[in-house]
């Protein structure tokens, strides 16, 4: 059982950092500075329940906000590049950052045991929910929460004006600009929100991992991030979530006795995917036909 | 109401507009006319934003435009329609319509958050009404990229309107279209126009710039060549010249 609720706090997180690059990929920008976000927010979480023995939930809104500081401020020099060059200067970015927490070490004694990142080492006492007894299923529960409250939240903004501001940004910056819109303002605004995303993914994983170190965010992480959505498409947040269940679940979890052999499934899927299903696995074209298979279903029901 | 002083514009060694004066009054059909390379398109870029001008001012309302980016001009009362008809495709017809409601009006109407998110009732009614002028309401929640040529261009017409603008640059809005087509849109240039907005109409099918223009200017490499009334032009030798290359009085 214990296993399971493993399993699902990871996807649950996973779900958070696909989906913190969904909302920057709506606008047609491919980011792979998630992985750079998810780990300030996972560290700085750490260093305030730890360090300052902060309750979790407000370490995880500052993380969150500290997160979205940072991508605020590279939002506006990273978006001047577009393409291959944003996908550049981010991963650039992210290993600004890996590198900062390989070198921070910041300890202190907190109750007689000394705590806090040791660079090389990592950050191994991240223990609030153990400290607090937690059960396991209330820590999954607890992802869930933010889990669905993130999917909530851009499901809700897709269907009102912002996200067909954001589509339209994706869709054609030339026309969008055009009519109106604020380019620079409106993909900020999409780095601000994946950052603040990716934070809270990062200061949930920290704390469910109770230990993490540099290696934990390196380029890997930022491509999965992008992968999920790639593979979920862009029609809905639930193409992420399936992405992340196949993926993680499935994949990852599902297919261990493949060992290392996984990791060159993973990338054949990922190709088959552009190539087969370029708008990805849920797109408009599968939510069409999920439509009609439940539309008939529900003619159907009455006589049955 | 749109003034164009000396406007120039160079790219590398290509002089693509030459020191052009326009000046275009309230609530006219403007014509912009010439051959194929003579400026026009860079003319409307240049109107809109999408080019700083190398020489030269543009005055709209009295005010000069320098600096400020297509978003901003938009705002001032400057929305355009492309020549390559430039939609959102996987937006719904809907949809295209609301991203576009960023004029002074309707950023100043309703509070930024709201904005960001809602659809009042007021909205909705004037999108509808858009949609009724445009012959487009039942096709409301189809994607863009689904509907007909024509509906296409129709709906660019309808997105640049829903801007409210005071100043409409159509970039060749009859290119590809039929006879009827064109006779519709006629139809279509002279309701925008009757309902307040001014129009710059740059195009080549003579059909609609001769019916629904008050005055024309041709240009040719940049530069204009004659300005006058659609009776005027036709029979202008040096518009005759830039078009077919000979003089009037040639022999053969």
């Amino acid at each position: 059982m214990e296993f399971y609720f493993g399993l699902a706090q990871i996807i649950g997180i996973h779900v958070i950092l696909g989906l913190s690059a969904y909302v920057l990929m709506l606008t047609g920008q491919l980011s792979l500075a998630q992985a750079g976000f998810f780990a300030i927010g996972a560290y700085s979480a750490g260093i305030l329940t730890v360090l300052f023995q902060f309750h979790i939930v407000p370490a995880l809104i500052i993380a969150s906000l500290v997160a979205g500081l940072f991508a605020f401020l590279i939002g506006f020099p990273a978006l001047r590049v577009r393409g291959l060059m944003l996908v550049v200067a981010t991963i650039a970015f992210s290993e600004v950052v890996r590198l900062f927490f390989f070198n921070l070490s910041w300890r202190k004694t907190i109750d007689g045991i000394e705590a806090g990142p040791d660079s090389t080492n990592g950050f191994r006492e991240i223990r609030f929910f153990a400290a607090n007894g937690w059960e396991p299923y209330q820590v999954t529960l607890f992802v869930w929460l933010f889990v669905a409250l993130v999917m909530f939240l851009i499901w809700w903004s897709d269907r009102a004006r912002s996200g067909a501001v954001l589509r339209a940004v994706g869709e054609d910056e030339l026309a969008a600009h055009s009519v109106g819109i604020n380019i620079t303002a409106v993909k900020v605004a999409a780095m601000t929100a994946g950052g603040m995303i990716a934070g809270i993914g990062g200061a949930l994983y920290a704390h469910t991992a109770t230990y993490v170190d540099h290696l934990t965010f390196t380029i890997l992480l930022g491509t999965f991030a992008i992968a999920y959505p790639i593979l979920g498409g862009l029609r809905s947040v639930f193409g992420t979530l399936l992405a992340v269940v196949l993926i993680q679940g499935v994949l990852v979890e599902g297919l261990r006795a493949l060992g290392d052999w996984r990791n060159i499934l993973f990338g054949v899927i990922i190709i088959l995917t552009m190539n087969l299903k370029p708008g990805g696995l849920f797109d408009t074209q599968t939510v069409q036909a999920l439509r009609k298979g439940l539309a008939f279903r529900d003619k159907g029901a009455p006589n049955a | 109401m749109l003034e164009l002083k000396g406007v120039t514009k160079r790219f590398g060694g290509v002089q693509a507009v030459n020191g052009l004066d326009i000046s275009v009054a309230e609530n006219e059909i403007f014509g912009l006319i010439g051959p194929n390379g003579s400026g026009k398109s860079t003319t409307v870029n240049l109107i809109c934003g999408i080019y700083p001008v190398t020489a030269g001012e543009i005055v709209f309302n009295g005010k000069n435009l320098a600096g400020l980016p297509p978003h901003k001009r938009l705002r001032a009362g400057i929305a355009r329609t492309f020549q390559n008809i430039r939609l959102f495709p996987n937006l719904t017809v809907w949809q295209n319509l609301l991203v576009a409601r960023n004029s002074m009006e309707d950023v100043h109407s309703q509070s930024f958050l709201a904005r960001w998110l809602g659809e009042t009732r007021h909205t909705r009614g004037e999108i509808e009404s858009i949609l009724e002028f445009s012959d487009l309401a039942d096709k409301a929640d189809d994607l863009a990229s689904n509907l007909a040529f024509g509906e296409q261009r129709r709906l660019e017409l309808a997105r640049a309107a829903a801007a409210k603008p005071r100043l409409l640059l159509l970039d060749e809005p009859a290119a590809g279209m039929n006879r009827e087509e064109v006779q519709d849109l006629i139809h279509r240039v002279r309701g925008l126009r009757d309902s307040g907005i001014t129009i710059l109409l740059v195009e080549h099918v003579m059909q609609l710039v001769m019916n629904v223009t008050d005055r024309i200017c041709v240009i040719n490499f940049g530069q204009k060549i004659a300005q006058g009334t659609p009776d005027e032009i036709q029979n202008h030798s040096a518009v005759q010249e830039a078009y077919f290359g000979t003089t009037a009085g040639d022999p053969d």
